[in-house]
């Protein structure tokens, strides 16, 4: 990628890499995309202290898209590259994104430590209902009875609810927005990475080839009432549990301490290691 | 024997055996000798049986020693299990109120230990101080010594209360002088006053956290697990005082994959892990070496397969290290052979991941974990650290290194784009570092063009391949050489590996002193092989002898595929390192075959 200039204006444009895209015409992760470079752009991110970190999947192609630095990992694994990156450099804007399977199942047992730890980090997880890049099996977020590939008689679980489980994880920004919806899905992506803490952006964001549920969300999704109270866990649980009529919008946010911040009040007070004086100890 | 002794300590785990194990080492090593020590672990949380044994020497001790000279039984599961241990003509202690032993080729000493704790001393716990008040009244080192380390000992301990003081003190003395009034000394065994040396008494896995530290190490993630807790334990510990910071992951999955975010920052960055925790391990470190990322993953082998024995030794981790992961992933294998190598190993493979930009993976075992080791202080000194080569507007910071292309990927991108991939005659392509004014890219487990980006194209696919073995072939010429030990022309060849460098040698040494031309080869470099030492060596011999503690002789399978070498496979798998005189019986029986 070329030299990163920084304009002091950026605009949308300047965060998007000469990577032509490889999702099909149409795929919600392009809304996902631009209201990326949005809200980049918004907050003016240097492009050369902002990290997206993603693990495999169609969404998973993303940071080649970027023209920030981008760290496109293995299956599942996005939570703890983007962690661990974090905890080591907490002067950079960490953001890690990625599907449903590999934020709800194969890395599912990450959420849970991401949320306790509350580092610094944006989680946007594009979720389609489907497994799009292995060409349509049944996802952790499929309903209930859809017929699909891997499931020719129907789905025989139930229906992953990721808002209702972020909160129950108690993590500290949990949002949805919806790829059709980019200017309302910027302005939460923006707010999730201003927010210190584990911020969780569920986008969802529809498969056009294995499950196309444009229309059908389209007339589902609701803004949350203006009167929420995004520090009011409970009501937000409440909303959580409507899966009819998806709610969109910021259901809960809550400052609290970060690990990251919090390693590094440790760091502050070190002092450079000196191997003589070390090995005293052992004499 | 003057100054010369393999003390065996037998007991019940929570008796104290280890700590007075350790306490017994530290004092005699300040005293002056030398210290090797081995031990075994119950597989209980709290008691069980336990053993420590440590071989104490005014000449450097190599290994654990063939047999105990003497045994000290705690109880009677401890006579039984270890009596077959004592050498012939060896010393027995014991409380005959434990247990009366058969009559054996043993000199016996009968010591009173639970009384004198329990009644004289009124505190049973001080029973091992009893026990160590005796050793020092039978074979050194002087009360002294010991009444010192314990006394500092313990003003560090949470436990600590005068009375413990003044008990662990009584103890001590009241032993030292039963012995010196009620024994009557039969045996040879005495440590008597020698030159004072500068050295340090340490395991391996602290000396190997010291290298970490100097190494300069600023991250450390990963998952519990026996018996490579005690590196995690005291990173959380140090790394936050020298600057760095330590996630306890939720998984090994997650502590690699963290490892290698931090690595992707530009961070120095460690994990360390046993056996089950490197095979899940295994897709991150294919990761690694596709995205070209410095990693330094330690496995601290333990018996296997699957759970297997978590508390012994084995060297059977060798083949999963140099495949662990699908395709072909080129990485770095290493392997420390003593306590003082766990320092200078450590850092030198932090600089091969940095210099190749690829995961090294350092195979310490078990028995080298836990042993203790006199070693000089001189080892322990600050070393050249490498850092990566950098990309900086179209010249290579650092080191050096000149972008030399062989194929243009892209040509016309390259004109204007950061060719993080950029093939290189070395293989080593400059990278960066997020950081303002630094060039982005994406590190991908795709394949990928120079530029990092996705693709698949045959020629592509091929000219990277060989662009990230070719870091091997360069590392393969700039890394150290293995060194011939004994006979310049020899009958018999010993090829070994990892933490049996020093039992092998003294074996070495021991056939030599009877006659026999022998040599040995010691690998700490297991990938890339040192070729040509290998070839040489193995030509330059009669027999050649492979020694490794598994099953199935992965080394010597490895030989054989890459050298067509057939050497005599001599193999340990019951969780015990070998003995030098196991080894030196191998090296009899197949120089007389």
């Amino acid at each position: 990628m070329t030299q990163v200039v920084i304009n002091p204006n950026p605009t949308p444009k300047d965060y998007r890499s000469e990577v032509k895209p490889t999702w099909c015409p149409g795929c919600g992760d392009f809304g996902v995309l631009n209201a990326t470079y949005r809200s980049m752009a918004s907050l003016k991110l240097a492009p050369d202290q902002t990290v997206v970190v993603s693990g495999i999947g169609c969404s998973s192609r993303f940071p080649h898209f970027m023209k920030t630095f981008g760290f496109h990992s293995v299956h599942g694994r996005a939570l703890p590259v983007a962690q661990g990156l974090k905890m080591a450099r907490p002067d950079l804007t960490v953001v890690a994104v990625g599907g449903d399977g590999d934020f709800f199942s194969i890395g599912a047992g990450h959420l849970i430590h991401a949320a306790l730890r509350n580092i610094d980090i944006t989680v946007i997880v594009m979720d389609n209902e489907i497994y799009g890049l292995t060409k349509g099996q049944t996802s952790p977020t499929s309903p209930h009875g859809h017929v699909t590939k891997s499931t020719p008689y129907g789905l025989l679980a139930s229906q992953f609810n990721p808002i209702a489980t972020a909160l129950s994880l108690n993590v500290s920004f949990v949002a949805r927005g919806y790829s059709a919806k980019p200017k309302e899905l910027a302005a939460l992506i923006e707010q999730g990475i201003q927010h210190k803490g584990f911020a969780f952006i569920h986008a969802m964001s529809p498969c056009p080839t294995f499950y196309h549920t444009f229309d059908a969300w389209d007339a589902a999704v609701t803004p949350i009432p203006a009167d929420h109270d995004p520090h009011d866990r409970m009501q937000a649980m409440k909303l959580a549990m409507e899966t009819e009529k998806p709610f969109i919008g910021l259901f809960y946010q809550e400052e609290r301490p970060t690990m990251d911040e919090a390693a590094h009040h440790l760091v502050k007070q070190s002092k450079p290691f000196d191997i003589q004086s070390y090995i005293q100890r052992y004499a | 024997m003057e100054n010369e002794v393999t003390i065996r300590i037998g007991g019940e785990s929570g008796e104290g055996v280890i700590s007075g194990g350790d306490i017994l080492a530290q004092a005699a090593a300040r005293w002056g000798y030398q210290v090797y020590t081995f031990r075994t672990f119950p597989a209980e949380i709290l008691g069980g049986p336990c053993m420590f044994q440590v071989r104490i020497s005014d000449q450097p001790v190599r290994s654990m020693g063939d047999y105990a000279d003497v045994l000290i039984c705690l109880n009677k599961e401890a006579y039984d299990r270890n009596i077959k241990e004592l050498r012939h003509g060896g010393v027995l202690v014991y409380d005959p109120s434990d247990f009366t032993p058969e009559a054996g080729d043993y000199i016996a000493y009968a010591i009173p230990f639970n009384e004198i704790a329990r009644k004289q001393v009124q505190l049973f716990q001080t029973k091992n101080m009893v026990m160590l008040g005796a050793i020092s009244g039978l074979f050194g080192p002087p009360l002294e010594a010991i009444v010192q380390l314990v006394q500092s000992k313990l003003s560090r301990s949470r436990k600590a209360n005068e009375t413990l003081m003044e008990k662990n003190g009584l103890a001590l003395n009241i032993a030292y002088t039963y012995v010196k009034e009620q024994i009557k000394k039969r045996d040879p065994y005495h440590l008597g006053a020698v030159e004072k040396a500068d050295r340090v008494v340490l395991n391996g896995n602290q000396a190997l956290v010291a290298g970490a530290l100097a190494a300069g190490c600023g991250y450390f993630a990963g998952y519990p697990i026996t018996p490579a807790s005690d590196i995690m334990e005291a990173m959380a510990k140090e790394l936050p005082l020298v600057g760095g910071t330590f996630l306890q992951a939720e998984d090994e999955m997650a502590a690699l994959a963290s490892v290698l975010g931090a690595s992707y920052g530009g961070m120095r960055a460690m994990t360390a892990t046993s056996g089950p925790g490197l095979s899940l391990m295994a897709e991150l470190i294919g990761l690694a070496s596709m995205a070209e990322l410095p990693a330094v993953i330690v496995d601290a082998q333990r018996a296997g397969p699957s759970t297997g024995m978590p508390t012994k030794m084995e060297q059977s981790d060798l083949s999963f290290a140099l495949s662990a992961g699908h395709g072909d992933t080129p990485r770095i294998v290493v392997a420390p052979a003593n306590v003082a190598d766990c320092y200078t190993l450590i850092i030198q493979a932090f600089n091969m991941a940095e210099r190749y930009q690829m995961p090294v993976l350092f195979l310490t075992d078990q028995s080298l974990t836990a042993r203790v080791e006199s070693v000089d202080r001189a080892v322990f000194q600050p070393m050249q650290l490498e850092k990566r080569v950098i990309y900086s507007n179209g010249n290579v910071t650092s080191n050096g290194h000149s972008q030399e292309r062989k194929v243009p990927v892209g040509a016309a991108a390259l004109a204007e784009s950061f060719a993080r991939y950029a093939i290189t005659a070395s293989g080593i392509s400059p990278t960066s570092v997020p950081g303002a004014g630094a060039y982005t890219y994406v590190a991908t487990g795709l394949e990928h063009n120079e530029l990092g980006h996705p693709d698949y194209e045959p020629e592509d696919h091929t000219v990277m391949l060989q662009k990230r073995f070719r870091k091997l072939e360069t590392a393969a010429k700039e890394l150290p050489q293995p060194q011939r030990y004994g006979d310049e022309e020899a009958t018999v060849g010993l090829i070994g590996w990892g933490s049996t460098e020093g039992a092998i040698q003294e074996a070495v040494d021991r056939a030599r002193a009877l006659g026999y031309k022998v040599a040995s080869l010691h690998l700490r470099i297991l990938s890339p092989l040192p070729d040509e030492s290998i070839k040489a060596f193995a030509s330059s011999v009669q027999k050649l002898i492979v020694a490794e503690c598994n099953y199935s002789g992965q080394l010597a399978n490895l030989l054989g595929a890459k050298y067509a070498l057939q050497p005599i496979r001599v193999n340990k798998f019951g969780g015990i390192p070998f003995t030098a005189g196991e080894l030196l019986k191998a090296i009899e029986e197949v120089s007389q075959s």
